[in-house]
């Protein structure tokens, strides 16, 4: 069954990479897809030349300005925080995606599958359709709604799958499915009563396939500091969600307290996701992706999953939006067409090359 | 008795919405005693253990442990003391052996540290208590059912448990692997004084390995005592319905139990035979 190239592996403390080994790899990866990010796009720039004005930006002056002011511009304004947002996205739902796998322990898990994307995506929908595009804070009507339309989805599923004070993980896998089938339909049906939205089918259709799009650097610190704290906060999961693997009932008599964790860990998916998705729509598989990825490379001890996953959830994104808007320069296509088309190939060859198995059981 | 160190359950009650439970249970189990719990499917034996474990609090009455009341222990310090052997552990995904056993020391660990040279020691230790240190670095769904059911029980010794609780450690294994962790549990409890209390469905292999019984009927105690006490024809009747021989064993000295003459023909002389078998 396995060739000696595709030699089963399974990642154990003994085989698998250091941990300094993996987190420098991974961080050189993300860095190297940072900077190709702000090289790349419809107007290409050197490096030498990007390294320069990144520099004089730092208020570091190495030499003569050889450049245009407008390359300047976009680098600075318009894709170096888009890069940033890419970064942070990625890194939200890759996280999110190993806390939500985690916690129902379930494969098929991703970022949205308690309600995320279509509470986000149905608020996303009726803010295009009826609400004017103010902006609060840098967050523009649309981001607003879909974040807060998300967080209320997963409080609904969390209500739903609430019973007598416990809440199991398969009936919040169930809640969630319902729920995001019901909005979903919704979403489309608001679409269809509204008059003269098919001018907006577009929009909402583009949103729904996902793009980053940052509008104002406060809306980049926003969603920035809500992440930032939200993975290192999710870190602090790792002990319950390795206590998880043996059930709800072994994590217990292991001394975990289940519902303050569930609730925790809920929490943060639901924030990292949300945040994520107000910059980016709903950018499908790289959540689902990601932590299968990293469980096949790393191991699935959720101390070296979680920042693992978040550093190539980063790097992944970077690299598909920057495909994404060079690729048909001047237009833009769906960045989850190239989440998928990058990361599908990288998950496949893991799973293949460990035969049969994928980590799960 | 509440000075007495060990785990005392006085009148408890639980019951299940279902209807099913415990009723009125007094147990005074000490501190280095080797208990099996036995019983009919359905009595209650692995409600009893949840409910010393702390997993399930009771309705009325009161469970302490050391001294202590156990509902009102933190659950840290109750997942320090009192441990479980589940019947059997399913991974989602896929760990190795010593990560499996490191899982041990969760009530131990801080939120943002990883597990501490004690920690990893606990675990040695508990993987060379079970023979499993040539088998640390290979993947649990991959061991076999005996192999599994160690490496349970080195989770729970990472715990450093003073009760140890085990929930059929012998279903599904095979001859040879029933005596040895049979043998294991015995060995812990009698070389290191942990208190280990056991459900069981063979009564003679708890006849052989432990020194007092427990029998379970219809969430009642019917019967407590040391092996002579609990198994005899008439209590084995009264509480299975099934009629035994019980003779001494001839090498060992202990209560034997074998099937009588007709118990094979349990419905056949029976009217509701068939209503018995296809209800």
């Amino acid at each position: 069954m396995n060739t000696p190239f595709f030699r089963p592996r399974h990642p154990t403390p003994d085989t698998q990479p250091s941990a300094f080994r993996t987190y420098t790899i991974l961080s050189v990866v993300l860095f190297l897809a940072l900077f190709v990010g702000i090289m790349q796009g419809a107007v290409a720039l050197s490096p030498l030349t990007v390294l320069n004005i990144l520099l004089r930006a730092a208020g570091i002056a190495l030499g003569p300005v050889t450049w245009q002011s407008a390359d300047e511009t976009i680098l600075l304004e318009l894709r170096l925080p888009r890069v940033l947002g890419g970064a942070l996205v990625g890194a939200a739902l890759a996280t999110a995606g190993v806390l939500f796998q985690g916690l129902l322990r379930n494969p098929l898990a991703d970022p949205y599958i308690i309600g995320t994307s279509a509470g986000a995506g149905f608020a996303a929908t009726v803010a295009m359709l009826v609400l004017p595009p103010a902006s609060i804070l840098g967050f523009g009507s649309v981001a607003l709604s879909a974040f807060v339309g998300g967080l209320l989805a997963v409080l609904l599923v969390y209500r739903l799958a609430r019973v007598d004070g416990r809440c199991s993980p398969v009936t919040l896998l169930l809640a969630g499915v319902i729920v995001n089938a019901v909005l979903g339909y919704l979403g489309s049906l608001s679409i269809l009563l509204f008059e003269g939205s098919e001018f907006r089918l577009r929009q909402v259709f583009t949103w729904l396939m996902g793009g980053i799009a940052v509008n104002d650097p406060r809306q980049l610190l926003a969603v920035g500091a809500i992440i930032v704290v939200g993975i290192i906060a999710a870190y602090g999961c790792a002990v319950s969600l390795n206590a998880l693997t043996v059930g709800e009932e072994g994590a217990q008599a292991l001394g975990v307290d289940l519902d303050r964790e569930a609730r925790r860990i809920i929490v943060l998916g639901a924030l990292l996701t949300g945040a994520a998705v107000s910059v980016s729509g709903l950018i499908g598989f790289l959540g689902l992706a990601v932590p299968h990825i990293l469980r096949l490379l790393v191991g699935s001890d959720h101390r070296r999953l979680l920042p693992t996953s978040a550093l190539a959830g980063a790097a992944l994104l970077v690299l598909a939006d920057t495909a994404a808007r060079s690729l048909a320069a001047p237009a833009e296509l769906p960045v989850g067409i190239f989440t998928a088309l990058l990361g599908g190939p990288i998950f496949l060859f893991l799973l293949r090359r460990n035969g049969r198995e994928s980590g799960w059981r | 008795m509440a000075m007495n160190p060990g785990i005392h359950l006085q009148a408890v009650h639980f019951t299940y919405p279902s209807g099913f439970g415990l009723a009125g249970i007094d147990l005074s189990i000490g501190r280095g005693e080797r208990v099996a719990i036995l019983g009919p499917n359905g009595s209650g034996k692995t409600t009893l253990l949840k409910l010393m474990l702390g997993l399930l609090h009771p309705g009325s009455g009161t469970i302490s442990f050391e001294g202590e009341d156990l509902g009102g222990m933190s659950r840290m310090a109750r997942a320090r003391a009192i441990a479980m052997v589940p019947q059997e552990l399913l991974l989602p995904y896929s760990l190795t052996v010593r990560e499996v056993v490191l899982l041990g020391r969760t009530p131990y660990l801080h939120r943002y540290r990883g597990p501490a040279r004690v920690d990893l020691e606990a675990a040695q230790a508990a993987m060379a208590a079970t023979d499993l240190l040539s088998a640390a670095g290979r993947p649990y769904n991959e061991l076999s059912g005996g192999e599994r059911q160690r490496v349970i029980l080195a989770m729970a010794l990472a715990q450093q448990p003073r009760l140890l609780l085990l929930d059929e450690p012998t279903r599904s294994l095979d001859l040879n692997h029933q005596i040895r962790m049979l043998s294991l549990i015995r060995d812990l409890n009698v070389t290191r004084g942990l208190t280990v209390v056991s459900s069981m469905h063979d009564l003679n292999l708890s006849s052989l390995y432990f020194g007092r019984l427990i029998l379970l009927s219809s969430g009642r105690v019917v019967a407590d005592g040391p092996p002579d006490t609990v198994i005899r024809p008439d209590t084995i009747q009264e509480v299975f319905g099934v009629s035994v021989l019980v003779y001494r064993h001839p090498a060992l000295g202990i209560p034997w139990m074998t099937f009588a003459p007709d118990a094979g023909d349990l419905f056949s002389t029976r009217e509701d035979a068939s209503e018995a078998i296809n209800p």
